[in-house]
């Protein structure tokens, strides 16, 4: 076959989708929607798992927290020794965090003392970070700073278990490669922390376990279990579990609010699947009787489906990729991202899994382009006649 | 003249509800180049299956159509698209355009499916179309033409490729008195001048009385 031949055929099938380019512009509208919304959730809950990622890359193995009726509570220091004489544990560490409630802009803020890893982690975007005994003085994440219209070298007020108002001026504030890290974090001074939450001295939130060899964390979790029973270790392993968890739960539950899209879709790729219209068969019928053969026409169905689908995904997930990372996923982020209030100003981190985006790929434009082969197919291995007679 | 299409025994049957229904029954037909023929007969005698047949819009159930002493009853459906391309031009009742393209661009469809270059198939459809008469419609849609301007679309298309016999299913069926005889005029006008053979289906005994020889059918036979 001429390679003009093959011009032509795509000549014709571009020609005719612009003649029709109502019909066209209705179809790639759903479609475009269709993968706007699943390319959005899927971007969002990936760069949202790829954040977790980023968080734990330089966490502790192991976590150990204290449990009372199975609730979490603050922990004895004093044990770390004991942890420490398990074999294969190399570091044990104390850790302090916690959630402070600032009622002016009804938000949650996570406040953590500043310790070694802090500095690893995360790099200020202005000032510093505050000494491990300055007092008075913490680093703020850039979504407190905008909440509360803070910048370095002026103060934020909060108040102590006590009820007794404390002020910590502004040394720096946050810029972390990921921004969900950092957005509502506040770094202060171990000692202002104890004393903001009220915590008695030689008590911690939880207390990180380095282990010499990864393999062996689930041993020694074990061996802390059993000797410390109140004690809920937490493995690296588990959190990220628990992340894919939780965002591909969310995921589904916005997929599920988007299915009346997802169902018009699959309705409007079965409506192409099971028949063409009479004009369309008329169509077939005529290219036939004028000459083209079978291939002709499922070439030409096969550039048409190619054109629409692909022209859609393209804009989809364009139009996704926008959404999320430059207008922090403002549609449906709050049911991806959870309570916060200090989130929704975020921007992500753009993380794309080029595998997912291919098996969206496959499952939208595969489909859509055999939707369209098929009937046409079935038309054109029957007589012509027969075809344009309906 | 040599022998240009044949048709040797040819049987068409379509099986309904009722039982197997005879459309053709045993046909022969013998075309020479250059002849133009009428095929006349009352509604459901079974002349446009016959030309759907000669034409290979169709297969017989039985039988044998020879182009030039070759069977084209034994090609495969490509073998056949592309016949029907180089050799026949068809010309329907209802014109069977396609409404979202001009005439220039209908005319032009047979010979860029065959791998014509666009320039020159451009230029070829724009004189076919202006020795037609329709030299300032080139641009129109068929919606945008009359009757008679739509099938004179159709004969150009059917021209387009040289072909050395047209044939036409009831082609002033759709037209008035007075445009169908001009369409039929330019029928006998293109074989007498182009040598074109033609095999024309139709109702108008009158109109059929113009051609070299015709053939009436009755219930799936000649007369």
């Amino acid at each position: 076959m001429s390679i003009n031949r093959h011009f032509n055929i795509l000549d014709y099938t571009l020609q005719s989708l612009l003649r029709r380019k109502f019909k066209n512009i209705g179809i790639i509208i759903v479609f475009t929607f269709v993968i706007f919304i699943t390319g959005s959730v899927l971007l969002l809950s990936y760069s949202f798992k790829k954040e977790a990622m980023l968080m734990l890359k330089n966490s502790p193995e192991l976590i150990i927290q204290k449990t009372m009726a199975g609730r979490h509570e603050l922990i004895p220091v004093g044990i770390s020794s004991e942890i420490m004489k398990i074999p294969g544990v190399s570091k044990v560490e104390p850790r302090y965090w916690g959630y402070y409630y600032d009622s002016l802009i009804k938000a949650n803020y996570t406040i953590l003392a500043s310790g070694e890893s802090l500095s690893a982690n995360n790099r200020l975007l202005k000032g510093r970070l505050p000494g491990i005994n300055e007092n008075n003085t913490a680093a703020i994440g850039r979504g407190v700073s905008e909440a509360r219209f803070l910048n370095t070298d002026s103060s934020i007020s909060m108040q102590t278990a006590g009820g007794r108002p404390m002020d910590f001026w502004i040394t720096g504030i946050f810029e972390a490669d990921s921004e969900l890290l950092t957005s509502d974090l506040i770094v202060i001074s171990r000692a202002d922390f104890m004393k903001l939450f009220g915590i008695p001295e030689q008590m911690a939130t939880d207390l990180a376990v380095t282990v010499s060899n990864e393999t062996e964390t689930v041993v020694i979790a074990k061996k802390i279990l059993s000797q410390f029973p109140d004690t809920r270790p937490i493995l690296r392993s588990e959190i990220i579990r628990t992340y894919d968890a939780v965002f591909g739960w969310r995921s589904g539950l916005i997929l599920t609010l988007f299915s009346g899209a997802l169902i018009a879709f699959i309705i409007l790729a079965w409506d192409k699947a099971t028949g063409l219209s009479a004009e369309e068969k008329q169509e077939i019928g005529i290219l036939k009787a004028i000459g083209w053969e079978t291939s002709d026409v499922l070439e030409m169905k096969f550039w048409e489906g190619l054109v629409i689908s692909l022209t859609s995904f393209l804009i989809g997930i364009i139009l996704a990729y926008i959404h999320i990372f430059f207008f922090g996923a403002s549609i449906f982020a709050p049911a991806l991202k959870g309570w916060s209030v200090i989130y929704p100003n975020f921007k992500l981190a753009p993380y794309i899994d080029f595998y997912q985006i291919s098996i969206l790929m496959s499952l939208t434009i595969v489909p859509y382009i055999a939707s369209t082969i098929i009937p046409s197919w079935k038309a054109s291995i029957t007589e012509p006649d027969i075809v344009m007679r309906g | 003249m040599s022998k240009l299409l044949e048709g040797i025994n040819i049987n068409k049957s379509f099986k309904t509800a009722a039982g197997e229904l005879m459309v053709l029954k045993d046909i022969n037909i013998s075309l020479s180049e250059g002849e133009m023929l009428g095929i006349i007969g009352a509604s459901g005698a079974g002349k446009s299956s016959l030309l759907y047949i000669l034409g290979a819009l169709d297969k017989p159930t039985s039988g044998n159509v020879l182009f030039q002493n070759k069977d084209i009853s034994s090609f495969d459906d490509n073998s056949l698209a592309d016949f029907r391309n180089k050799n026949i031009g068809f010309v329907f009742q209802f014109h069977h355009l396609l409404p979202e393209f001009n005439a220039l661009e209908n005319v032009m469809l047979p010979a860029l499916i065959s791998g014509s270059p666009f320039a020159e198939t451009e230029k070829k459809a724009q004189k076919l179309l202006e020795d037609l008469g329709l030299g300032q419609r080139i641009k129109h849609r068929p919606g945008e033409l009359s009757g008679g301007e739509q099938q004179r679309v159709a004969v150009a298309r059917a021209l387009i490729q040289n072909p050395k016999i047209v044939l036409a299913d009831e082609p002033t069926g759709n037209l008035d008195t007075s445009t169908g005889n001009d369409l039929f005029q330019l029928f006998v006008d293109l074989n007498k001048n182009k040598k074109i053979t033609f095999v024309i289906v139709t109702h108008n005994k009158a109109l059929s009385d113009r051609c070299h020889s015709v053939l009436e059918m009755t219930d799936g036979s000649f007369v």
